[in-house]
């Protein structure tokens, strides 16, 4: 549905992404994940026709975004970063703007407006002036003008920043529903977010992809080891290390926490370790409060991508301090 | 088309919405109003002393004595309010953002350029009709040549257009409304007094010049002669800056 080619885009010399490519299937949920300043505005500009490429080619259901420039944006519902809307008209007067330009039938004008009311939850301050609004609400009339005419690809650009944590949820719910009839790109930089709701992630950093799958494949990809958490009464962890380093396949072991309780152990990722410890721990008499194995969260993942550089630059220094 | 429909109300509802219109008009149909009444006035004076006078008589007419010299002021009162009206039109869409919204529906650059060009001069159009029940009056009490105050009333429209247009170029240009609005003001201003420079160039450089002076042109309007050439040269006006907008607009889209 939605396919990049190797998309480049200068500002002046710089070069805000380089050799960008992915493909978007139809009815798929796909995040757009990166820090900021990484790219994710500027590809989704490009996708949604507001700038073209300085190289490559960007198509949404074949057709090129360039070329064919308003076909494209006929498909396209676009919430723009920071929803900017006319803030001096009514959410009804706006979307019924909205639903003009998009040329929607002046006979379907009403009902159209009333469904995405109806969807976004925009009942109650329907004729109330947008720059009256709360930011939740303006967040809501922006999706809701993306709905307008239906269009079978929805590109959202940070659709819950600068919400609180349940109109977060709410909007959130919302493009749960939406996946039913829509191919859906949003763009985030909150993480669980995106593993929430999205059956693919595209992580860029510094203009270029750097991975593309699902959270959970992302997950056992980076994963190299798998790490348990051991948890015993105060002050026998030390004790404990010594145990466990013995067993097989355990790379290293150490104390978690300064009264001494919590044990982390990194191990194979092969094999399963905690009935072993369980064990050990039982044998020396101890009492086990807490055993788990710790997966590593899309965060840590993005981490891993985003500041591998910075990451090695950084132990290097500590190493040498 | 459709699309262009939306735009232009939307236009329009946003100028009738802020209180800049209302300010500009009022403003706009006090000063011209006091420059009817001065006109008059003064047309008064001139007619008890050609009363005496039969030769004088002949030299006097509403024409000539009263719409032309109010028609030229108005003229320049239109100067100064017509950037108060094109400033926003592009600025803000880029100041807020709400360019980004435009420009990614399925609506033309050209056709929201015209819907919005449309919109400011049908505006402005309001404004200046609110000038006609002083015409109205004047000719209850006199007897003014109607087919001339028609042809000087389409110069102002014309005048107003060529104005517009140069104002929303200017617009295009920047994200900033006063920026905009002083830009538009300085280039309607040197398109003014270009004409001044006639007698200080070489023959053929002062043709040029006389050409391009914006008011030279307004001038046979007000005398009521409706001549092809001035005709074509505010519709060029128009077209031209019309033409650069959509560049302008073309560009800010492949800087991003």
């Amino acid at each position: 549905m939605i396919e990049a080619e190797g998309l480049t885009k200068f500002y002046g010399p710089l070069a805000a992404i380089r050799d960008v490519t992915f493909q978007v299937e139809k009815g798929e949920v796909v995040g757009f994940l990166g820090p900021n300043g990484a790219g994710k505005s500027t590809t989704i500009r490009i996708l949604t026709c507001f700038m073209p490429p300085s190289m490559g080619v960007a198509r949404v259901d074949g057709l090129d975004c360039f070329e064919r420039s308003l076909e494209v944006r006929r498909k396209v519902g676009y919430l723009p970063e920071n929803v900017p809307l006319y803030t001096d008209l009514t959410v009804r007067r706006f979307l019924r703007f909205s639903a003009g330009a998009k040329a929607v039938e002046a006979r379907n004008m009403e009902s159209e407006i009333r469904r995405v009311i109806g969807i976004c939850g925009l009942e109650k301050v329907s004729n109330r002036i947008i720059g009256h609004l709360s930011k939740g609400y303006r967040q809501r009339v922006g999706l809701a003008q993306a709905l307008v005419n239906n269009p079978p690809v929805l590109v959202l650009d940070e659709p819950t920043i600068g919400l609180d944590p349940s109109q977060i949820i709410e909007i959130r719910r919302l493009i749960q529903e939406l996946r039913e009839e829509h191919t859906v790109l949003l763009s985030s930089h909150i993480l669980p977010e995106v593993a929430q709701i999205c059956q693919r992630v595209l992580i860029i950093n510094k203009g270029m992809i750097v991975a593309t799958d699902s959270p959970l494949n992302l997950t056992h990809q980076l994963q190299r080891s798998a790490q348990i958490i051991v948890e015993v009464e105060d002050g026998a962890a030390q004790a404990l290390t010594q145990v466990v380093q013995g067993i097989d396949g355990v790379q290293s072991v150490s104390v978690q926490d300064e009264k001494g309780s919590r044990l982390l152990v990194e191990s194979d990722r092969s094999r399963e370790l905690r009935p072993e410890i369980a064990r050990l721990v039982v044998e020396k008499g101890l009492k086990l409060l807490e055993l788990k194995l710790v997966d590593l969260s899309l965060e840590d993942i993005f981490m891993q991508l985003v500041t591998e550089e910075s990451s090695q630059t950084s132990s290097e220094e500590e190493a040498q301090s | 088309m459709k699309g262009f429909a939306a735009i232009y109300r939307k236009e329009l509802y946003s100028l009738f919405a802020s209180p800049i219109f209302y300010v500009v008009a009022v403003v706009f149909l006090l000063i011209s109003g006091y420059f009817l009444y001065s006109a008059v006035a003064y047309y008064n004076i001139l007619s008890f002393q050609a009363s005496q006078n039969p030769m004088a008589l002949k030299q006097l007419n509403t024409t000539d004595m009263v719409i032309r010299p109010f028609l030229m002021d108005v003229s320049i009162v239109l100067l100064l309010i017509s950037p108060l009206l094109t400033m926003r039109l592009y600025a803000e869409e880029r100041k807020s953002g709400t360019i980004e919204l435009l420009f990614t529906y399925p609506v033309s650059d050209l056709s929201t350029l015209l819907a919005k060009f449309l919109a400011v001069l049908s505006a402005f159009l309001i404004i200046l009709a609110g000038t006609l029940p002083g015409m109205f009056l004047l000719g209850y009490v006199g007897d003014p040549n109607w087919k001339a105050l028609l042809c000087g009333y389409l110069g102002v429209a014309l005048l107003g257009g060529a104005f517009l247009a140069l104002g929303l170029f200017t617009s295009s240009l920047t994200q900033n409304q006063i920026v905009a609005a002083v830009l538009s003001f300085g280039a309607l201003l040197m398109f003014w007094i270009i004409g001044w420079l006639k007698n200080l160039v070489d023959p053929g450089m002062a043709r040029f010049v006389e050409y391009i002076s914006i008011t030279r042109h307004f001038e046979s309007f007000t005398k009521g002669v409706l001549d092809t050439r001035d005709l074509i040269y505010y519709l060029l006006f128009i077209v031209l800056f019309l033409f650069f907008t959509l560049r302008q607009m073309e560009s800010y889209r492949w800087r991003g």
